[in-house]
């Protein structure tokens, strides 16, 4: 199994992940690096990516594997795909996949919080989601339920910035996981005075259960 | 992108239609070009990227190093939402620049329904719609396309027409900018010197003057400005700019694959269609040129599909070689070549069972009207027997879909004609179970119809639409007509024909209509979501005109038109003799049989059509 590590980043952040697939079908077909399709009845390219990116949200450690058909270096590879590629999606390795995408357990991501009229204190937001619980509801398709996501962050920071907060923050991903979006919610329910405007969101870095980075 | 329009971005549906950054997307320094263009295309990013007349003109305009030509398409309700409320003016994907701050705004104008968008887009782009309330010489506001063969009802808006194929036209034009910017010429000395450029027609140099009836009685030419304007045409295709590095849009767009135009024009004659005689006379591309073009676009692309595109693809003459040399090529690499608009009439079975072996998609003839007599009235050369013939082939070859698609209400149609419609379906439907390869899976044949809306520039110009009313008696009569549930009849709704109709034969008065329908927010007209037909209604009550005027109302041969200022080559004499050979139910042979003198010859150097 090959695999690809790549960021989305910029205009490319707005691409969904339908449309990352096509995208990255055709940056393969055009810098002539074949892959292996799917047998039966409807063969496409076989392309798994390691934790769907929302659109919106920049990355610059994307997950792919994939399989050359032929015997291609490996390490050539980033440059010939990356010179066809359409802006913000840039190949950054390439190399033979050891892990598997589910010992992915935990995520780094910054965030930039926007907030049009009064931006809350750095301290307080970072108390927030660094104290001893964070109640939220969390909602599926068919139920509802208040939980305490606390043990599902790792690590918080929170610094002023621009027009707002940064955050970064070490989320649990994979099965249990706190996505980005749900940790800004968890904020805004329960202090309305630090939901921000606007949210722009970054993933930083992918890690096994022990804190490993993930490659 | 700065943060505002990211903003906005994140709220909006499919953001990425409005983030540019596409592959082969084309970016310059804004400082080193001297005109920058914003090209508008007046609907959906979906419907825009796929045109190639986009395409290929935003290549030929780049393709100058002093040009720099970014797109523009009109944004869908929610961002026109969004982009108003924090006062972003409509940009350009490629700089994000606001598109007032370019040297030209230019706009394809395709169809008629997209007029509403024109305005709504120079709007968000802080331009002020009519012509008359931009003194300044820059953004210049042109336009081109197929519908501007009647440019008069946008001629408030645009500041020059473009008439015909803009590969060297638009880059005279824009170096007629060039020149003017530097030479600090104001915009009426720039309008003069323009109408000087064979295929630019300058609404503000023509004055029309009307009767009593409303109907046109003269116009008035400024000195300087033609008489009539002659659109213009490539004559040698293969010398022309095509482009081989189109941008690959990363969100799916309506035709997602590669277009390759084997040629312009078309050699048949049906007289209800605009675009057969306004593409007049027809140029082919070599098949060597063909074949190294798709080779290129492809491999440039990354696309696994490429479609041949032309009025009437059958009709060209080395068919069988390109779609011979394509297959070879792109078979062994899972490409897939598909083939619209082939005609029923000379359906060639080997090449439709080559195609298949890569994909088979839904099949599509368009016989247009039911009885034969009716099929000669409109020219279309299509017998019941090359239908039931190709339909044959297709049912043995496995296809199981079918569309048929006609028009309701042209002229002549009597109650027979329409019956007729229901019998030919019931015909294919019973030479399916007499060949069909395979019964098990079924058949399904769609009928579909649309109101026939007579155009300018055709020899139906003078006709009258035939109504709302009556065309929805037809439908029903239709409908009672197909029994079998293997047929399905899907009908067009009349009132965007109707309305339409109006528009294509309007005169320079519609404008005012236009503008009314915008500003009481009418936009995206061609989209049943926008679409409101009594909002345009009441903007003709408020302008004080009556749409029956425009839409039914049989004209005299003698009556001079709004657009007889453009000249396509094809003569009104000539389309007055067709018309006439209409009502006789006298067919027309097509242009490789016998030329029949349209005119269309004239616009070529060597004054003597193909074949
Ligand atoms: S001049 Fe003759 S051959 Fe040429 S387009 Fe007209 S009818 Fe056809």
């Amino acid at each position: 199994m090959n695999r690809l590590l790549f960021e989305k980043v910029g205009r490319a952040k707005f691409i969904s992940h339908l449309d990352l697939m096509r995208t990255m079908q055709r940056i393969f077909i055009r810098a002539g690096v074949e892959i292996r399709h799917t047998e039966g009845f409807n063969p496409h390219p076989y392309m798994n990516f390691a934790l769907p990116l929302p659109v919106g949200t920049e990355s610059v450690c994307e997950l792919m594997d994939f399989d050359l058909t032929g015997q291609e270096p490996l390490p050539g590879i980033p440059e010939r795909l990356n010179a066809v590629s359409p802006q913000g999606i840039r190949v950054l390795d390439c190399y033979e996949a050891s892990r598997k995408f589910k010992e992915i357990k935990w995520l780094d991501i910054s965030a930039v919080m926007f907030y049009d009229k009064e931006i809350p204190g750095a301290d307080q937001v970072q108390a927030l989601i660094t104290g001893p619980e964070l109640i939220m509801e969390k909602r599926t398709k068919r139920s509802s339920a208040v939980v305490d996501v606390r043990p599902l962050i790792h690590s918080a920071a929170v610094l002023p910035t621009e027009g707002g907060l940064a955050l970064r923050a070490r989320l649990a991903a994979g099965e249990q996981s706190l996505t980005p979006a749900q940790l800004i919610s968890a904020i805004a329910g329960n202090a309305p005075a630090f939901a921000p405007d606007h949210v722009s969101f970054r993933r930083e870095a992918l890690y096994d259960s022990d804190h490993v980075l993930f490659r | 992108m700065n943060i505002e329009t990211e903003r906005v971005l994140s709220r909006v549906q499919k953001p990425a239609r409005y983030t540019g950054g596409e592959y082969n997307e084309i970016v310059k320094d804004k400082s080193s070009v001297d005109v920058r263009v914003a090209f508008c295309f007046p609907d959906t990013y979906e419907i825009g990227m796929s045109n190639l007349g986009l395409q290929i003109l935003y290549g030929a305009m780049n393709a100058q190093s002093w040009i720099w030509c970014e797109r523009c398409f009109a944004p869908w309700g929610d961002m026109e939402e969004e982009l108003r409320r924090a006062s972003i003016p409509l940009y350009a994907l490629e700089s994000g620049d606001s598109i007032g701050e370019f040297d030209a705004v230019a706009f394809s104008l395709g169809y008629e329904m997209a007029y509403t968008s024109v305005l709504n887009m120079l709007d968000l782009g802080g331009i002020p719609v009519r012509s008359a309330d931009r003194p300044s010489l820059t953004p210049l506001v042109f336009a081109g396309g197929t519908s501007c063969i009647n440019p008069e009802p946008m001629a408030d808006f645009v500041d020059l027409f473009v008439l015909g194929e803009g590969e060297e036209l638009d880059i005279e034009v824009l170096a007629l900018l060039r020149r003017a910017k530097r030479e600090g010429w104001d915009k009426r000395r720039f309008l003069q010197a323009a109408a000087g450029i064979p295929g630019v027609y300058v609404p503000s140099l023509y004055e029309p003057v009307y009767n009593a009836d409303g109907t046109l009685k003269e116009v008035i030419t400024a000195p300087g400005a033609p008489e009539r304007v002659k659109k213009r045409i490539i004559e040698d295709l293969d010398t022309a700019f095509y482009p081989t590095r189109a941008i690959v849009p990363s969100t799916e767009i309506v035709h997602d694959r590669v277009v390759l135009e084997v040629m312009r024009g078309c050699v048949r004659g049906c007289r209800f269609c605009q675009a057969g005689f306004a593409y007049r006379p027809v140029r082919r591309h070599s098949t060597e040129f063909l074949l190294d073009t798709a080779r290129a676009a492809l491999e440039n692309s990354g696309y696994e599909e490429i479609t041949l595109s032309s009025l009437s693809t059958s009709d060209f003459k080395g068919l069988p070689e390109l779609a011979d040399g394509l297959l070879s090529w792109c078979e062994p690499r899972k490409i897939s070549l598909s083939l619209p608009s082939l005609r029923a009439d000379n359906f060639s079975m080997s090449l439709m069972e080559r195609v298949q072996k890569v994909r088979k998609s839904g099949l599509t003839f368009a016989p247009e009207a039911g009885s034969q007599r009716l099929r000669d009235v409109i020219n279309k050369n299509v017998t019941e027997e090359d239908l039931l013939r190709s339909c044959r082939v297709a049912f043995e070859g496995g296809w199981n879909s079918l569309k048929l698609y006609f028009m309701l209400g042209l002229p002549t149609e009597t109650d027979e004609d329409v019956t007729a419609i229901a019998r030919l379906a019931g015909k294919v439907l019973d030479t399916w179970r007499q060949y069909a390869a395979n019964k098990s899976r079924g058949i399904r044949i769609t009928v579909s119809t649309s109101m026939f809306v007579p155009k300018p520039h055709t020899p139906f110009q003078w006709e009258a639409q035939v109504g709302i009313e009556e065309y929805l008696r037809r439908v029903k009569l239709l409908k009672a007509g197909i029994t079998s549930k293997s047929i399905t009849y899907n009908w067009h709704e009349p009132h965007v024909s109707f309305v339409e109709a109006a528009l294509s034969r309007g005169d320079r008065r519609m404008g005012a209509v236009i503008e009314q329908v915008w500003r009481s927010g009418g936009r995206l007209d061609s989209w049943s979501e926008y679409f409101d037909f009594h909002r345009w209604m009441e903007a003709f009550r408020v302008c004080g005109l009556d749409p029956e005027f425009y839409v039914s109302r049989v004209r005299g041969e003698g009556e001079l038109f709004p657009w007889d200022v453009v000249d396509l080559g094809v003569t009104k004499s000539y389309l007055a003799r067709e018309r006439r050979a209409a009502y006789q139910g006298a067919v027309t042979p097509d242009c490789r049989v016998k030329c029949m003198g349209c005119g269309a010859n004239c616009l070529l150097e060597r004054r003597a059509c193909d074949e």
